[in-house]
């Protein structure tokens, strides 16, 4: 070992700021041990019990002594060199002064930061976005739960809570909203307008809004209130606090109200407290259509398709409606052997619609979700007759993206149902919009382009995009992209499943 | 609701940030939290959101809070711990941070523990002494159990004189021993001969000659000190040289007329002088004082000690009694004398993070700049570790003022919610002890408190919680 020192005279550093120089210099190739001090007596003694110098290096309290062991010459003098160097360097000045601003950590925080904030959006994991929500509506803010995984104890806790200060909690499991024009979530982008929505569905949401701007009509609000709004456990907390504020807004001609087939209890009571609003109503809960006329001021609609049309006429607007009954073009024809349906749909609202339609036209109709007049598949990885799915479902989406988000999923069951000789029609949706996958169909076309051509036997491809000229994705684009691959284009999801049944009819 | 159409939209987006560009590209304002889970658990995150902003907890907290502000924390004198230090038994030794029995201390403080036997006169050796100590027939206590603290290992055994500080505004007394100074000192576990003959002068010389000087002098409001001190470059925690050469300001005219001959003058006056961190104690005692004085208020979620035995890192809730929330101490981060690295040290130790937990120390640190160098920072981290504590804090203690953010109050009255819910642990300057009993202090640096403690602490306070 080879020691040496240096003496830099006439300069004072503060210990600590030498401590941080002879660290860096022990880490040094070949160096042992450094140190830089202020040579005080005390210090000298230091380095002597150190074995860093031996004797009177002869130093002055005023000077700095740079002490220094090595393995060799070169790497002492390197050592000695890198100590001088950096007590000569200039300070580091941080940009801007270092004073960026501390990130915000938790709600409370960016409360404090932006005091005008009056809305969480939460998308956190379920469990954790319960403990957020409540923390939200005790701070006196609106709320938006994206996440799901959250219990429905929770979910009425939090509810309850947020109705008794005023507040209103939209979701769990509310995948999209708009509120004031801005898309929250999963939201397309709709012109504004004078039609208000408070949808216990994220896709009815989605798809009603997007006709409505097709027809250049537009959405004042868009409120989502959680799939579960309108069960007899919640009993419609939210969707009732919803109409009451679309009531009240100025610019809310039009109530529109969209959900999965709900609690028949609930519906009437919410049914009920729209028409209190004194405001036109377009009811679209899916399976709750009434016998009879139903509550006065209220337009039912059996399909998103028509809830649509119903508001747009309610509103005032004279636009002609191009929606209804199946797509323009000879339908085509099927093999003898393709007799049936296989809809696999990213939207959940979409599937159930599909069902409460095809109950009326088609048999067999079996599904992964319940309902009335379908039968739950066996194995839901494998079609059995017509097949109507919700890939949305958690069954399918346990440890993978969403299907609107990741097309891997579904384009592996659009390649196994085209090799099923059965497969009469392949029905699919096509979500665009904020959040969605930035180029959907290009995300499907290894799927579809794998489909055995018409002209060769193979299915019929039958698909719909759900979006706004306004939409990141493009519509037109989207549009363009599925007819090249050969796929027949329906204008909505009730126009494509009418189209299918009629498909498979003509063929049987 | 209708406020929600009738104000502009002003979205706090939780957990994906993807969320924002569309909202904000409508027009709406949005500020993102960067979220992470809090405490990385889920019961622990349900009882803090029942916690979050209740009327009766806010309540607690100010009344805790306003009796930190008025504490007054006056120096009226120097006392055996025997005669100050009400319940104290004849062979107990009170030592830092949360309890632990004999066998789980750590060296240093063990060795302190030895040295102190000796002192008394209990042992004839330090090894005969661990031998006592290991029989039971010594009883061990945190010295925060009666109203005290100690730096590094803390050790008060019943004839150690004890620096008495009184609270007029609670009537409530705090204790801390007086700094022996640096090198083989028994707060590091060094326990030689020479170390006993220090303490023994302390006993039978320094502490004689302070009683003496302090009745001349009168009652010292140690604030004012503190705040002075905090603009002429110490933290007074780490850094106490402005703090302690304001003491000996006020000191050496009373002692001049306090009838010492010349020999004790001329020694206690050069070993005060000698020392920079003999103020250390005195902070330590004052934050101990404003501390006690928010203690004890049902509700309250304000942490009133942060402490370190070298095993355990405590903490202490002003409405949770007299419980300690503990996690494993940590080893710190910083910068090492020549010859020793972090193979050398001991894991955190003392009780000298009640100057943090009282919003000075790291909370000041934007008054110490070169504190932050410690852990390779530039002055506008020590800056940003200030204003970053307002975060965590209840309020801001403006007796305490940070002339480098503009005069800005220190934070203070550490709220164990915003602890959990922000997940920033309270920053804390330390000494960093050798881990064998001794050897001294090996370097110093920056360390954070656990959040294990916040966490088991915001469990407690959701238990006892009442909506």
């Amino acid at each position: 070992m080879i020691m040496g020192t240096r003496i830099i005279a006439d300069m004072y550093r503060d210990s600590v700021a030498l401590m941080k120089i002879s660290s860096a210099i022990t880490l040094l190739n070949g160096v042992s041990q450094a140190s830089c001090i202020m040579a005080t007596p005390a210090n000298l003694d230091l380095l002597r019990e150190a074995g860093l110098i031996t004797g009177d290096p002869g130093a002055r309290p005023n000077e700095v002594l740079i002490a220094v062991e090595a393995e060799t010459d070169d790497a002492l003098i390197a050592g000695l060199d890198a100590a001088e160097a950096a007590l000569h360097a200039d300070p580091v000045v941080a940009e801007s002064g270092g004073m960026a601003s501390e990130p915000l950590r938790s709600i409370e925080m960016a409360l404090d930061a932006n005091v005008e904030a009056n809305f969480t959006l939460i998308a956190t994991p379920g469990p954790f976005a319960a403990a957020e929500a409540f923390k939200s509506v005790q701070l006196g803010l609106n709320v938006m739960m994206f996440s799901d995984n959250v219990s429905i104890e929770d979910e009425v806790a939090l509810k309850t809570q947020a109705d008794q200060a005023g507040l209103m909690v939209m979701g769990p499991d509310c995948g999209t909203a708009i509120i004031d024009g801005a898309p929250l979530g999963f939201a397309n982008v709709v012109r504004r307008g004078t039609i208000g929505i408070a949808a216990a569905s994220g896709t009815g949401l989605q798809q009603v809004s997007c006709l409505i701007d097709a027809a250049d009509c537009g959405v004042s609000q868009a409120i989502g209130t959680g799939g579960r709004d309108l069960d007899s456990r919640v009993g419609g907390i939210t969707t009732k606090r919803a109409i009451t504020a679309l009531g009240a807004d100025p610019d809310t001609a039009v109530i529109v109200l969209i959900s999965k087939p709900p609690a028949p209890g609930v519906a009437t009571a919410v049914l009920e407290h729209a028409v209190a609003t004194g405001k036109p109503v377009v009811a679209c809960l899916l399976g709750h259509v009434p016998d009879g006329p139903g509550l006065p001021g209220v337009s039912y609609a059996r399909t998103l398709e028509e809830a649509a049309q119903l508001a747009i006429v309610a509103s005032g607007s004279a636009a002609a409606s191009t929606q209804g009954g199946l797509i323009d073009g000879p339908l085509p024809g099927l093999g003898a052997n393709q007799r049936y349906l296989r809809a696999l749909y990213s939207g959940g609202t979409f599937c159930y619609e599909a069902l409460t339609m095809l109950g009326e036209t088609l048999d067999g109709v079996h599904s992964n979700t319940s309902s009335a007049s379908t039968q739950t598949l066996n194995d839901p990885w494998t079609s059995a007759a017509n097949t109507v799915l919700d890939l949305g479902d958690d069954l399918f989406t346990r440890g993978r993206p969403h299907p609107m988000i990741d097309h891997r999923l579904r384009n592996d069951r659009i390649v196994a149902e085209a090799q099923d000789p059965a497969t009469g029609v392949i029905l699919f949706d096509v979500m665009l919009g904020h959040g969605s996958h930035e180029d959907p169909v290009a995300a499907m076309v290894p799927a579809l382009s794998e489909v055995t051509a018409r002209d060769a036997g193979g299915p019929v491809l039958l698909g719909f995009v759900c979006g706004t000229q306004g939409d990141p994705q493009g519509l037109d684009r989207q549009r363009a992209a599925l007819a090249d691959l050969g796929v027949l284009l329906a204008a909505n999801n009730a126009q494509a499943v009418r189209t299918a049944a009629a498909i498979l009819e003509g063929a049987a | 609701m209708s406020d929600l159409f009738d104000a502009p939209l002003s979205v706090i987006n939780v957990g994906l940030a993807q969320f924002a560009g569309p909202i904000r590209a409508a027009g709406a304002d949005v500020v993102d939290v960067e979220w992470t889970p809090p405490a990385h658990d889920e019961d622990i995150a349900r009882a803090l959101a029942r916690l979050i902003n209740k009327a009766d907890i806010e309540t607690a907290n100010q009344t805790a809070f306003g009796r930190y502000l008025a504490a007054q924390p006056t120096l009226r004198g120097v006392g055996l711990a025997r005669d100050v230090l009400d319940g104290l038994g004849e062979r107990m030794i009170l030592h830092s941070g949360p309890p632990i029995s004999w066998d789980e201390m750590c060296a240093p403080v063990r060795g302190a523990i030895a040295g102190a036997c000796v002192y008394e006169g209990w042992a004839k050796t330090p090894e005969d002494a661990e031998t006592l100590a290991g029989s039971g027939e010594i009883s061990f206590a945190p010295c925060h159990h009666f109203g005290a603290v100690g730096p590094m290992a803390g050790i008060i055994s019943p004839s150690m004189p004890l620096w008495i500080i009184h609270d007029p505004v609670h009537d409530h007394t705090t204790f801390s021993n007086l700094n022996e100074g640096l090198g083989k000192v028994l707060r590091f576990g060094a326990n030689a001969p020479d170390v006993i003959t220090h303490l023994e002068w302390m006993r039978d010389v320094l502490a004689p000659a302070l009683v003496k000087t302090l009745e001349r002098l009168g009652d010292l409001e140690l604030k004012p000190i503190m705040a002075q001190a905090l603009h002429m470059g110490d933290e007074v925690h780490n850094r106490n040289g402005a703090a302690s050469a304001l003491l000996i300001k006020r000191l050496i005219p009373a002692a001049l007329d306090a009838g010492l001959d010349s020999k004790t003058l001329s020694d206690v006056v050069t070993f005060i002088n000698s020392n920079d961190h003999f103020f250390l104690n005195l902070s330590m005692a004052a934050c101990k004082s404003m501390l006690d004085a928010a203690h004890g208020v049902p509700g309250s979620s304000l942490v009133t000690a942060m402490a370190r035995n070298g095993v355990n890192f405590g903490i202490r809730v002003s409405g949770l009694g007299d419980r300690w929330f503990e996690a494993p101490a940590s080893i710190i981060d910083g910068l090492f004398f020549p010859g020793y690295s972090t193979a050398d040290a001991n894991p955190d130790l003392g009780d000298s993070s009640i100057t943090e937990t009282a919003g000075i120390g790291a909370f000041a640190m934007a008054a110490s700049p070169a504190i932050v160098q410690f852990v390779g920072g530039t002055a506008s981290d020590a800056l940003a570790n200030s204003r970053r504590m307002g975060h965590i804090t209840f309020g801001r203690n403006t007796a305490f003022t940070l002339p480098a953010l503009d005069f800005m109050a220190t934070p203070a009255g550490i709220d164990i919610r915003k602890v959990v819910d922000t997940g920033i642990a309270p920053v804390i300057n330390t000494g960093i002890a050798h881990r064998e009993a001794g050897v001294g202090q090996v370097g110093a640096g920056i360390t954070h408190a656990p959040l294990a403690c916040f966490s088991a602490a915001i469990a407690a306070l959701a238990e006892t919680y009442v909506d």
